[in-house]
C-alpha cells in the first residue's frame, strides 16, 4: 500500500492512504480480524444495537406506565391468541426483566472498556495491538454468543425474574431462566478475558518513559476495571452454573423446598452484581478525567489521587455487595459492617469530582459537544452519588428499597453516568475512529436533548419512591400519576436525542469534514497518529510525555487541528 | 370499627389506599414510631444533598462561564495539586458520612429490636396474598393492629421472596421461604393505611396488597373477639365466602366467573376439566378437597402449577364450608 505519510506522528493532516478501515476488504478481514482497532469497532456496533434493543424495551414500560389503569399491554395482551387475565402482568414483567438484562450485560457492562478502551488503549500506550490480539477476538465472539442467548430467550419463553435472577422464584419459574443464565456466564467470560487482556498490555507493553504515574488516566481507570473483571466475574459463573444446576437437578442448593439457601443466592449475585456497578462507572470517570483535562486545556489535577482513587473504588467496591440486602433478613451486625463500608466508596468518588473541578479552574473551557458530555456527567453523577447516601444508610435504605427511589438512583448512576461519558467519549474519539467530524451545532442539541430528556425522565422517579411508589408493578393509582407521566414523556423526548446522535453521526460518515490528527488537543499518544490511524497504528516508537502536559500541542490553522509544538 | 362480617378491604381495593396522599411532599404520612425517627435522617439527607449539589454544579458553571473559551482568553497557570485541598475534600466529607451512617445505623437498630412487651402477630406470604394469623386462632386478610402498642410481625413465605412493606409505618422486611423473619411497629393514631410486597414475585406482585387497621384504643380486643365467633353463626355458603376473603383465596379465583392466575369458582360444580396431564375429571366434593391440600394433583388446562397446599392451614370444616360456596354459585 501507499502512503506512508499516514505514520507519520504529529502532523494533523488526514492523508488519504492506508489506515485500518481500509487496510483489507472484504467480510472474514473483520469477522477474523486481530486488529484491536477493529474489534473495538464492531464491539461500538454490536453495543449500540444492544442499546437499541433494551431502549426498545424502555420505551415498551414508559408506555405502558404513561397512565394508571390497564394500559397498553392490555390491549396487546387481548389481541394474542390464549391470552388470560394475567398476560399484561407476565408481558410487563418479562419486558422490564430483559430491559434491565440487555442494558446491564449486553450495554454498560462492556460499552465502554469494550469499545473504546479496545480502540484507543494500546494506541495510548504507542503499542501495536493488545497483549493477546487472539484472545480479543474471541471475547468478541463469545459477546455475540451469548447475545445470541438473549435473543433465544426474547422470542422464545423469555425471562420474568428480574434481572437480578432471585431464588426461589428463578428455580419456580416457567420461563427461560436456563438460556439466559448460559448467555450472561458465556458474556462473563467476554468480559474477563478483556479484563486479562488489558492487565497483561497494561502491565508488559507501555513504552520506555511511560511509568504508571505518566499513564493517562483512562488506562488507570481501565486497569482497575479490568481487576474487578477478572476477580468478581467468575462468581457470577459460578452462581449461573449453580442456578442451573438447580433448575435441572433439584439439588438444594438456593430452593428452600429442597433445604436450599435463597439468601445464598443473593450473596453470591450481588458479589458480583456490586463490584460490576463499578465495572461500568470506573471507565466512565476514566474518560471524564481526559476530557474535563483536554478541553479545559488544563493538567489534569490531582493526577495521583484520582489514580488511586480507581484503585481505591475497586477494592472497596469488593466489600459492599450486603448493602442490597438490608431488609433481607440478613443479621443487623452484617448490614451495620455493609453499610459503613458502602460510605467508604463514597469518599474516592467525591474525591474524583472535585479534582474534576479543579481541573477547571483557570482553564480554557471548549464547550464542544464531548465537553458538553462531560458537565452533564458532573451534574447526573452527582445527583446519583448524593441519592446514593439515602440508601447506603441503613433506616433511610428500609423505606426507600424497591421503590421508583432505587429505579432513580440507578439510572442517575448507570446511565447519567456511564451513557453520558459513553457518549462524550464517542463524541471524543469519533473523528479518531472514522476519520470523520460530525456537525457541532448538531452534537451538543442533541447533547441539550439528552440531558433534559434524561432529567425528565428519572428525576420524577425520585418524588414517585419517596412518596412510596413501588418499582416493578405494572400500573399504579392516580397518586402517581404526574411523576409517571413526565417520566414517559422524558423518556421520548431522551429517545429523540439518541436517534439525533445516530442520526448526525452515520451523516458525517457520508459528509463530514476529514478530521484532523488531533482536533481537539489531546496530548496523549492516539492524538498523535492519524485519523483514522493506520493498521500498524504507530511506524516508530511515539515519544512519550506527560500526557496531559497540554501546552506541548498548539492549534495549527492550517489543519484545523492541534499539532505537536516543535 | 370494621365489622367482621363485611368483606376485607383488601378484596374491595387495597391500592385505593395508596391514594391518601395527605403526607408530606416528599414522604408519605409518618404514622408510627419509626416515621419519626426515620424522617429526621431523611431531611437532614435531602439538605446535605441540596448543598453538596449546589456547591459541585455551581462551582461548574462559574467555572465555565469565567473560563469559557472566547478570543483573548487564555488558561492561566495553577498548581497541578494540593494535597491540602485533597484532604479538605476527603476529610469534610468523611465526618458527614460518619454522622450519616451512625445516624443510620441507630434508626435501623431500633427497628430491628421490639420492645419487650408487644403483642406477636404472625404473617404468611405466598404467591399472591397475605395471611394475618392472631393469637385467638383467628386469619384475616387484613392486618388488624392496636393503637399505641408495640405490633411484633413474625413472618414466613410459603413459596417464593416477599417483602411486608407499610410506607405510612416506614416498615420493610423480606419473608424468606424456609426460614422466620421479624419486624415490629407502634402505630400512633387509628386509620387506615396500605400494605404492599415490595420484592418482586411473581406475575401478581402489584396486587399483592393488604389494609393495615389501626383501631382505636380499647377497640381492637373487640374487633377480634367479634372476629373470631362471627363464622359460628353463619351459614356454610356465607362460610364459605368469609373464608374465601380471609383465606386470600381473591388473589387468584373469582367468584364472577373470570379467569384470574386460577380458574374462577362459579359455575365449576358438576363440570367436567381437563388437566395439563391430558386426564379428566367431575368437580365434585373429592376433587375440590383434594384442590385444595395437594393442588398440584391435578391442574387444570390452560392454568400454571401455580397454588400452594392449605395443608394445615384449613380444618375439614372449612373444606366443608367452601365446598358449600363453590355449590352455591351457579
Amino acid at each position: 500500500m501507499t502512503a506512508p505519510t499516514a505514520d507519520k506522528p504529529g502532523h494533523g493532516a488526514y492523508s488519504g492512504g492506508d489506515n485500518y478501515l481500509s487496510h483489507r476488504r472484504g467480510v472474514a478481514s473483520w469477522l477474523f480480524t486481530l486488529d484491536h482497532k477493529r474489534i473495538g469497532l464492531m464491539y461500538l456496533v454490536s453495543i449500540v444495537v444492544a442499546v437499541i434493543l433494551g431502549g426498545l424495551m424502555a420505551m415498551v414500560i414508559r408506555l405502558q406506565l404513561i397512565s394508571p389503569g390497564p394500559g397498553v399491554l392490555e390491549a396487546v395482551a387481548r389481541q394474542l391468541p390464549g391470552a388470560t387475565a394475567d398476560t399484561a402482568k407476565d408481558l410487563y414483567n418479562q419486558t422490564f426483566t430483559l430491559h434491565g438484562a440487555v442494558m446491564i450485560f449486553l450495554f454498560v457492562i462492556p460499552g465502554i472498556p469494550a469499545a473504546f478502551g479496545n480502540f484507543v488503549l494500546p494506541i495510548m500506550l504507542g503499542a501495536k495491538d493488545v497483549a493477546f490480539p487472539r484472545l480479543n477476538l474471541f471475547s468478541l465472539w463469545l459477546y455475540w454468543a451469548g447475545t445470541i442467548f438473549f435473543l433465544v430467550v426474547l422470542v422464545t419463553k423469555r425471562l420474568d425474574t428480574g434481572w437480578t435472577l432471585y431464588a426461589p422464584y428463578s428455580t419456580e419459574t416457567t420461563t427461560a431462566v436456563i438460556p439466559a443464565a448460559v448467555g450472561a456466564f458465556i458474556l462473563g467470560f467476554s468480559s474477563i478475558f478483556t479484563g486479562v487482556n488489558f492487565i497483561a498490555t497494561i502491565h508488559m507493553m507501555r513504552p520506555p518513559g511511560m511509568t504508571w504515574f505518566r499513564m493517562p488516566l483512562f488506562l488507570w481507570a481501565l486497569y482497575a476495571t479490568a481487576i474487578i473483571q477478572v476477580l468478581a466475574t467468575p462468581v457470577l459463573g459460578i452462581t449461573l452454573i449453580l442456578l442451573a444446576v438447580e433448575r435441572l437437578l433439584h439439588i438444594g442448593i438456593f430452593d428452600p423446598a429442597l433445604g436450599g439457601q435463597p439468601i445464598l443466592f443473593q450473596h453470591f449475585f450481588w458479589f458480583y452484581s456490586h463490584p460490576a456497578v463499578y465495572i461500568m462507572i470506573l471507565p466512565a470517570m476514566g474518560v471524564m478525567s481526559e476530557l474535563v483535562s483536554v478541553f479545559s486545556r488544563k493538567h489534569i489535577f490531582g493526577y495521583r489521587f484520582i489514580a488511586y482513587s480507581s484503585i481505591a473504588i475497586a477494592l472497596f467496591g469488593f466489600l459492599v455487595w450486603g448493602h442490597h440486602m438490608f431488609t433481607s433478613g440478613q443479621s443487623a451486625l452484617a448490614s451495620m459492617i455493609f453499610s459503613a463500608l458502602t460510605f467508604s466508596v463514597s469518599i474516592p468518588s467525591a474525591i474524583k469530582v472535585f479534582n474534576w473541578l479543579a481541573t477547571m479552574y483557570r482553564g480554557s473551557i471548549w464547550l464542544a459537544t464531548p465537553m458538553c458530555y462531560a458537565l452533564f456527567f458532573i451534574y447526573l453523577f452527582g445527583i446519583g452519588g448524593l441519592t446514593g447516601l439515602f440508601l447506603g444508610a441503613l433506616s433511610t435504605d428500609v423505606v426507600l428499597h424497591d421503590t421508583y427511589f432505587v429505579v432513580a438512583h440507578f439510572h442517575y448512576t448507570m446511565m447519567g453516568g456511564v451513557l453520558i461519558a459513553f457518549l462524550g467519549a464517542l463524541h471524543y474519539w469519533w473523528p479518531k475512529m472514522t476519520g470523520r467530524m460530525y456537525s457541532e451545532f448538531w452534537g451538543r442539541l442533541a447533547a441539550l436533548v439528552v440531558f433534559v430528556g434524561f432529567n425528565l425522565t428519572f428525576f420524577p422517579q425520585f418524588i414517585a419512591g419517596t412518596r412510596g411508589m413501588l418499582r416493578r408493578v405494572y400500573t399504579y393509582p392516580e397518586t402517581y400519576h404526574t411523576e409517571q407521566w413526565l417520566s414517559s414523556w422524558g423518556a421520548f423526548l431522551l429517545a429523540v436525542g439518541l436517534v439525533t446522535v445516530v442520526v448526525y453521526l452515520l451523516a458525517s460518515l457520508l459528509k463530514g469534514r476529514r478530521a484532523p490528527a488531533n482536533p481537539w488537543g489531546g496530548a496523549t499518544l492516539e492524538w498523535q497518529c492519524a485519523s483514522p490511524p493506520p493498521h500498524d497504528n504507530f511506524a516508530t516508537q511515539p515519544a512519550v510525555g506527560d500526557p496531559y502536559d497540554l501546552q506541548q500541542v498548539v492549534y495549527d490553522p492550517e489543519s484545523e487541528g492541534y499539532v505537536q509544538k516543535t | 370499627m370494621l365489622p367482621a362480617s363485611l368483606p376485607p378491604v383488601s378484596a374491595l381495593s387495597a391500592a385505593g389506599l395508596w391514594a391518601q396522599g395527605d403526607g408530606p411532599f416528599w414522604l408519605p404520612p409518618p404514622d408510627s414510631t419509626t416515621a419519626e425517627t426515620v424522617d429526621g435522617l431523611m431531611y437532614f439527607l435531602l439538605y446535605v444533598s441540596l448543598f453538596f449539589f449546589a456547591l459541585i454544579v455551581g462551582l461548574m458553571l462559574l467555572f465555565v462561564i469565567l473560563y469559557r473559551r472566547r478570543p483573548g482568553h487564555k488558561q492561566r497557570p495553577a498548581p497541578k495539586s494540593s494535597l491540602a485541598l485533597e484532604l479538605t475534600w476527603t476529610l469534610i466529607p468523611l465526618v458527614i458520612v460518619v454522622i450519616i451512617f451512625y445516624w443510620g445505623f441507630t434508626g435501623y437498630m431500633e427497628m430491628r429490636l421490639p420492645p419487650r412487651e408487644h403483642y406477636e402477630i404472625e404473617v404468611v406470604g405466598r404467591q399472591w396474598s397475605w395471611l394475618f394469623k392472631y393469637g385467638n386462632g383467628h386469619i384475616d386478610s387484613d392486618l388488624h393492629v392496636p393503637v399505641d402498642r408495640p405490633v411484633q410481625l413474625l413472618m414466613r413465605s410459603e413459596d417464593v421472596i416477599h417483602s411486608l412493606w407499610i410506607p405510612d409505618f416506614r416498615v420493610k422486611m423480606d419473608l424468606v421461604p424456609g426460614r422466620y423473619t421479624k419486624t415490629w411497629f407502634k402505630a400512633t393514631k387509628p386509620g387506615m393505611h396500605a400494605l404492599f410486597c415490595a420484592e418482586y414475585c411473581g406475575t401478581r406482585h402489584g396486587d399483592m396488597t393488604a389494609a393495615v387497621i389501626v383501631h382505636e384504643p380499647g377497640q381492637f380486643e373487640v374487633w377480634l373477639e367479634d372476629a373470631a365467633r362471627a363464622a359460628a353463626d353463619m351459614t356454610p355458603a356465607q362460610r364459605g365466602e368469609y373464608l374465601y376473603n380471609r383465606l386470600g383465596c381473591f388473589g387468584c379465583h373469582s367468584l364472577d366467573g373470570t379467569a384470574r392466575t386460577g380458574p374462577s369458582l362459579r359455575g365449576i360444580f358438576g363440570q367436567t376439566h381437563r388437566f395439563t396431564d391430558g386426564s379428566e375429571a367431575t368437580v365434585d366434593e373429592n376433587y375440590i378437597r383434594q384442590s385444595i391440600l395437594d393442588p398440584s394433583a391435578k391442574v387444570r388446562e390452560g392454568f400454571r402449577d401455580q397454588m400452594n397446599s392449605y395443608q394445615g392451614q384449613v380444618s375439614d370444616e372449612d373444606i366443608a364450608a367452601i365446598i358449600a360456596l363453590i355449590k352455591s354459585l351457579e
